[in-house]
């Protein structure tokens, strides 16, 4: 188990060199976001300056994008992890024989290319909305919701089933032994157990949706998004302003990635302090005189 | 047009009828055992279950790719032809593919069909050179990293990721523009006297698109490699194994369905980019989902489109299926 200096000295360049290709280049764009000439420069610096986040918060169609970005991912949280809840379920209960087959079906938009995904959306939505005269659902939002919902719903699903594979079948019988219906055991055990899971299929589904772009590209016709708006721009020319963006992005989670940690943190403590106290509540009544354990 | 919408609510309405019925049926037959679905789950989650998933797999999965399928075969018609006595199955879509002409085959489209095997082998090599670059960080990460250190990894790993798809492309540009600091580097340096067209000449697209896709690979990698018991790689060594025996005959071996899950999802993801080669490839750039989406919103043929993006669909299924072949994996088994 001890590698040779030569090793040792090979691998952290080899680290060193694969950070620097991660993140070199974001650092790169992020310099250039706070540099004063019109196209994104890294060096020399002529000038710092946050007129470029004053550009980007004045860009109207960039806000707009913004709002309908946000949109489309809580409908799609909504939509993605109610379906990944029951196609989880359904998974543990269907025939053994046709699992198989009900699995390719459900994860294949996970193996599909999202501009796939967005096409076949957008051509079957339009046939079936014309035929049935429900023509007000050939909408961008609605399509781009149905879109991304396919394989984001997927995710939700595989999440939800890894944690679904460790639940104690045991507690359901205990509850239904006790009298508990079905429908009981669905709601107050099978839901807090799987909440943990609920939390995160959610956040992955909302973060998905809200960088998705290939198959939101197709799926959302005349409207637009953050990443739609965010391409147009892009392939217009390059401008300090779209880096501007990418430090805010990255700005935004780091803070929510730090306050998630001193939540767990914090929530971890409180559970650790918790069962300190039970397990010398306990100690205490055991050392006690047994009479005053039956008191 | 009607027999059309009685396929759409037809389809769906007949499969849960033969669940029900196979279910039935296992029971009479003393296969399954335990209570019914209904009288499992009750009747409003069971409906719930049942909707949903329903919803989920023909609404959204099915129907859609099989609408995409169709509408493949059918050639450009204005609306008001649609389901006339012109609106007939044809190949005309893929022979336009194959020959740039929808009758004529005298002449190969040579523009289209490059740059559909350009897109393929571009991507099956950016998959390689992608498990190559992530190997050892990940073996690394699995196997010596301490918990304290593999966090700070983990953390870096992901912290590009949260930026999107078009930025991430958008940063290579800014690196690699003429103007760029690459460029300004060699120049300065006296490597080149000119800034070399790195866009123009697709090393940038390349590198994005391997950029963009890193983490794809580096994740089930470490998964794999983790589940592999240390001891393993212990005795190997104590018993006198060279290091890439160890590697070849025991950790590659055990993280098959990593590598295999890792290699289909970065492979599907570059060959279906469209953010990376329209911020990155210049004019003269082949990439196969460009043109896709030109079909659609420049030559506005929906069905030549949706033949396009067939053949590319097929292609990314063939590529899973030989994959799931060479491994000699279930595709359960790469999908975790």
């Amino acid at each position: 188990m001890n590698p040779g200096p030569f090793q040792r000295v090979m691998f952290t360049l080899y680290t060193a060199v694969f950070f620097l290709y991660l993140l070199g280049p974001l650092a790169v764009m992020a310099v250039s976001a706070f540099n004063t000439p019109q196209y994104p420069q890294v060096w020399p610096i002529e000038g710092v300056t946050l007129d470029w986040f004053a550009a980007l918060f004045a860009d109207r169609d960039m806000m707009t994008g913004l709002r309908m970005s946000l949109w489309i991912g809580l409908l799609v949280v909504c939509i993605a992890v109610p379906i990944g809840l029951a196609g989880a379920i359904i998974m543990t209960q269907i025939q053994p024989r046709v699992r198989s087959l009900y699995y390719l079906v459900v994860v294949s938009p996970v193996l599909t290319p999202g501009i796939i995904i967005g096409i076949s959306t957008v051509v079957f939505w339009r046939q079936f909305t014309g035929q049935t005269g429900t023509r007000f659902l050939y909408d961008g939002v609605v399509l781009t919701v149905l879109g991304q919902a396919s394989f984001i719903s997927a995710y939700c699903m595989l999440i939800i089933l890894a944690r679904l594979q460790r639940f104690d079948r045991s507690q359901e019988e205990a509850a239904l032994d006790l009298g508990a219906s079905y429908p009981q055991v669905f709601r107050h055990i099978l839901l807090p157990f799987l909440k943990p899971a609920l939390a995160s299929a959610a956040v992955l589904a909302f973060l998905s949706s809200f960088e998705n772009y290939n198959t939101t590209t197709f799926a959302i016709l005349s409207d637009k998004t953050l990443t739609t708006v965010l391409a147009g721009r892009v392939r217009q020319g390059s401008t300090p302003a779209i880096s501007a963006l990418a430090v805010v992005i990255v700005v935004t989670t780091v803070i929510g990635a730090i306050a998630y940690e001193i939540y767990k943190r914090r929530a971890d403590a409180a559970a650790a302090a918790r069962q300190r106290a039970a397990l010398e509540a306990e100690e205490a009544e055991m050392s006690g005189t047994p009479a005053a354990a039956m008191g | 047009m009607n027999g059309n919408l009685a396929f759409v609510f037809g389809l769906p309405l007949a499969v849960v009828v033969f669940f029900f019925a196979f279910a039935a049926y296992e029971r009479r037959a003393g296969v399954a055992t335990g209570p019914g679905f209904f009288q499992r789950n009750g009747l409003a989650i069971g409906l719930y279950l049942v909707v949903a998933v329903g919803f989920w797999a023909f609404f959204i999965i099915l129907l859609p790719q099989l609408a995409m399928v169709d509408m493949s075969f059918r050639p450009k018609l204005p609306p008001s032809q649609m389901g006339g006595p012109k609106d007939l199955y044809t190949l005309e879509n893929y022979r336009y593919f194959l020959f740039g002409s929808t009758t004529s085959t005298e002449e190969w489209n040579w523009l289209h069909i490059k740059a559909f095997f350009l897109t393929i082998g571009a991507s099956i090599a950016i998959t390689l050179l992608n498990f190559a670059i992530c190997y050892p960080l990940a073996f690394h990460m699995a196997q010596s990293a301490t918990a304290a250190r593999l966090r700070v990894l983990l953390l870096l790993l992901i912290l590009p990721y949260w930026v999107n798809e078009i930025l991430r492309a958008f940063a290579f540009r800014v690196l690699l523009s003429s103007g760029g600091i690459i460029n300004q580097m060699l120049m300065g340096s006296g490597l080149t006297a000119e800034p070399v067209d790195f866009l123009g000449a697709d090393v940038g697209l390349y590198a994005g698109l391997s950029y963009a896709y890193l983490l794809m690979m580096i994740f089930p990698l470490y998964n794999a490699i983790e589940s592999l018991d240390k001891n393993q790689v212990e005795a190997a060594r104590d018993l006198g194994a060279p290091w890439w025996h160890i590697h070849a005959f025991i950790v590659l071996p055990h993280a098959k369905p990593g590598i295999a899950s890792g290699c289909t999802l970065v492979f599907m993801l570059t060959a279906g980019a469209l953010a990376a080669p329209l911020v990155l490839g210049g004019p003269r750039t082949l990439w196969f989902t460009p043109i896709v989406y030109d079909r659609f919103y420049q030559a506005f043929n929906w069905p030549q489109g949706a033949a396009y993006a067939f053949i590319l669909l097929v292609s990314c299924i063939v590529f899973v299926l030989v994959v799931l072949k060479a491994f000699r994996l279930s595709l359960g088994e790469i999908t975790r």
